[in-house]
């Protein structure tokens, strides 16, 4: 009798140890696969065809030798360093806007929690617009950063007119969506006794922030911000493709001359020049660490 | 110098290094923040934000909206395939440890040439994976737009070789990163290269592969819309059209499509993420 328990109980384990979606899953992946295949047009057979492996050599061997003449290559550095000061001042703006949205957009600091305990009965009404401020603020940052930097670049240059200052309004604001969510995830994610200490000795809200949350939650938001500066210096290069300054725009002249040998000699610029960034920041990061 | 002032002296330094280079920034970009609220760019923003409502919610429009927010979508699924694809394929080659270094070589008696055949062929690797992800997306689409033409398609191989670049060096850095013990322990029982890579170093990389892969992928969804302004399809090109004839109330509809289109995207990774990582 035991042994046929024992038997039954076995099979009830393996029956419920594969859960339903297990099944689902790879058929549903498949088939959206398929589908979206079908519909982006994937043709692998293309790029077999002889026109277009001729097309595609005849255009790389348009690109060498690049253009490395002094007088291009002084042409470009503007463009290149203005690229660079649209990522920093964007940069800049994304860090004025993301942060005080992030200290909002943080439960723990609005309405849940520890901190916000003694807010019970007749001021729950506090705790309301603890909540409403966390929601609208958590909105506003997805609004910000769903919307790609170019969309925010055209629309700046309605606004402004063209030049790096779009390009700069464009980073700032969509980065700082970035930036602003990261940080609040950041500062969820803080050891909250050293606040809960501070609040008890009659600390009030804003100082507990600044003395209790951020010198706990600042090497993160360092290492970050640094990450998302070398994507914002991408971000800057394309921007420009439609006109908000910088070595975007440059490419978008090439182009348009056919002249590919200097296109390659920009793409090597901003190789190079996020490179240069990439390596730049791990060096803070080090050193800082 | 000890330690801490050493340190000190280097905040110190690049604190001042920055804020030269805000300063110049600042100047250089005409960073004009009352010019937003002068005159002219008042009205030109108020005629602006007049011209975008009410959105445009037509049926006509709506189709064309649905079939370009698939279109969008479409691409960026097959450009992270793609590029899941060639990461795939050069990660192994990338990988230091899994090359020339690491545990999994140091029994090897040390035979130089094959071993700095092995250090040629990974630092050609890295370095291909380094020009894909360097090369922004948007001239990549550039790139193959002019070898493919228009549509779809080129988005899709622009997506998927700059994918494949970040995706490539990122694996590689996961697969070295990985715990050195358990592969130790493998290594002392006999087993093969091959099978310690797969029973050693994937399972324990494998969860930061599919959450990196699935981030990668809702960014894609925006790079996709970015890539259809250049003529790479979907809802990008919608954009280039609506704001060349100015017609900002379609543009508004656009926009509120995006927004509805990446925020399904970013609530339908985290569940996946969900689904895979905690089994």
């Amino acid at each position: 009798m035991k042994a046929l328990a024992d038997s039954k109980t076995l099979y009830q384990d393996a029956k419920s140890k594969i859960p339903l979606w297990w099944y689902f899953g790879p058929l549903v992946f498949l088939l959206v696969m398929a589908v979206s295949s079908r519909i982006a047009e994937v043709d692998l057979s293309v790029m077999l065809d002889a026109k277009v492996r001729h097309d595609t050599f005849e255009f790389v061997r348009l690109m060498f030798p690049p253009d490395l003449s002094w007088e291009f290559i002084k042409f470009t550095a503007k463009p290149a360093l203005e690229t660079i000061y649209i990522s920093v001042m964007g940069m800049a703006l994304a860090i004025a806007i993301g942060f005080p949205l992030a200290l909002f957009a943080t439960n723990s600091l609005t309405f849940a929690g520890v901190l916000n305990e003694m807010a019970r009965g007749k001021r729950s009404r506090y705790r309301l617009i603890g909540y409403l401020c966390y929601g609208l603020s958590r909105m506003v940052l997805n609004v910000l950063r769903a919307i790609p930097e170019l969309v925010w670049a055209l629309i700046f240059i309605v606004a402004v007119g063209l030049g790096p200052f779009p390009g700069v309004l464009a980073i700032g604001i969509s980065y700082g969506g970035t930036l602003g969510k990261i940080y609040a995830e950041i500062l969820e994610g803080i050891d909250l006794r050293p606040l809960e200490a501070l609040q008890s000795t009659g600390a009030r809200r804003l100082q507990v922030v600044l003395y209790g949350a951020l010198p706990e939650a600042l090497p993160d938001f360092v290492a970050y911000t640094l990450y998302r500066w070398e994507c914002s210096v991408r971000s800057a290069a394309i921007l420009g493709f439609v006109g908000a300054g910088g070595i975007g725009q440059q490419i978008d002249i090439s182009i348009r001359m056919f002249n590919f040998n200097q296109l390659l000699t920009l793409i090597l610029i901003i190789f190079l020049m996020v490179t240069a960034i990439d390596q730049l920041s791990a060096l803070i990061r080090k050193r800082l660490n | 110098m000890d330690l801490k002032s050493q340190k000190n002296f280097y905040t110190y330094f690049m604190l001042i290094g920055f804020t030269i280079l805000l300063l110049l920034s600042y100047q250089s970009t005409e960073f004009d923040f009352f010019a937003l609220f002068g005159k002219k760019s008042r009205r030109n923003i108020f005629f602006f934000v007049k011209g975008m409502f009410p959105p445009d919610t037509g049926t006509e429009f709506l189709k064309v909206v649905g079939m370009a927010i698939l279109e969008t979508i479409s691409i960026s699924i097959m450009g992270t395939l793609f590029g899941i694809v060639i990461a795939l394929s050069l990660t192994f080659f990338a990988t230091r440890t899994l090359t020339y270094s690491g545990i999994l070589h140091e029994m090897e008696p040390n035979r130089f040439v094959s071993r700095s055949i092995w250090r040629l062929i990974n630092i050609l690797s890295r370095l291909l994976l380094n020009l894909f992800r360097a090369v922004p997306e948007l001239v990549w689409a550039l790139i193959f737009i002019l070898s493919v033409g228009i549509g779809p398609f080129p988005g899709v191989l622009a997506l998927g070789v700059h994918t494949g670049g970040i995706l490539g060096k990122l694996y590689s850095e996961f697969f070295e990163d990985v715990d050195s013990q358990p592969l130790e322990a493998l290594l002392s029982m006999g087993t093969t290269k091959m099978q310690i890579l797969l029973y050693g170093m994937l399972p324990q990389a494998l969860p930061q592969f599919i959450s990196y892969t699935l981030y990668r992928w809702e960014v894609n969804i925006r790079a996709a819309t970015i890539l259809g302004y250049v003529g790479a399809g979907g809802i990008g090109q919608q954009i280039y059209i609506n704001m060349n004839l100015t017609f900002y109330n379609k543009l508004m509809t656009l926009i509120l499509v995006i927004l509805l289109m990446v925020t399904l995207v970013d609530r339908l990774s985290a569940f996946i993420r969900r689904k895979l990582l905690t089994q």
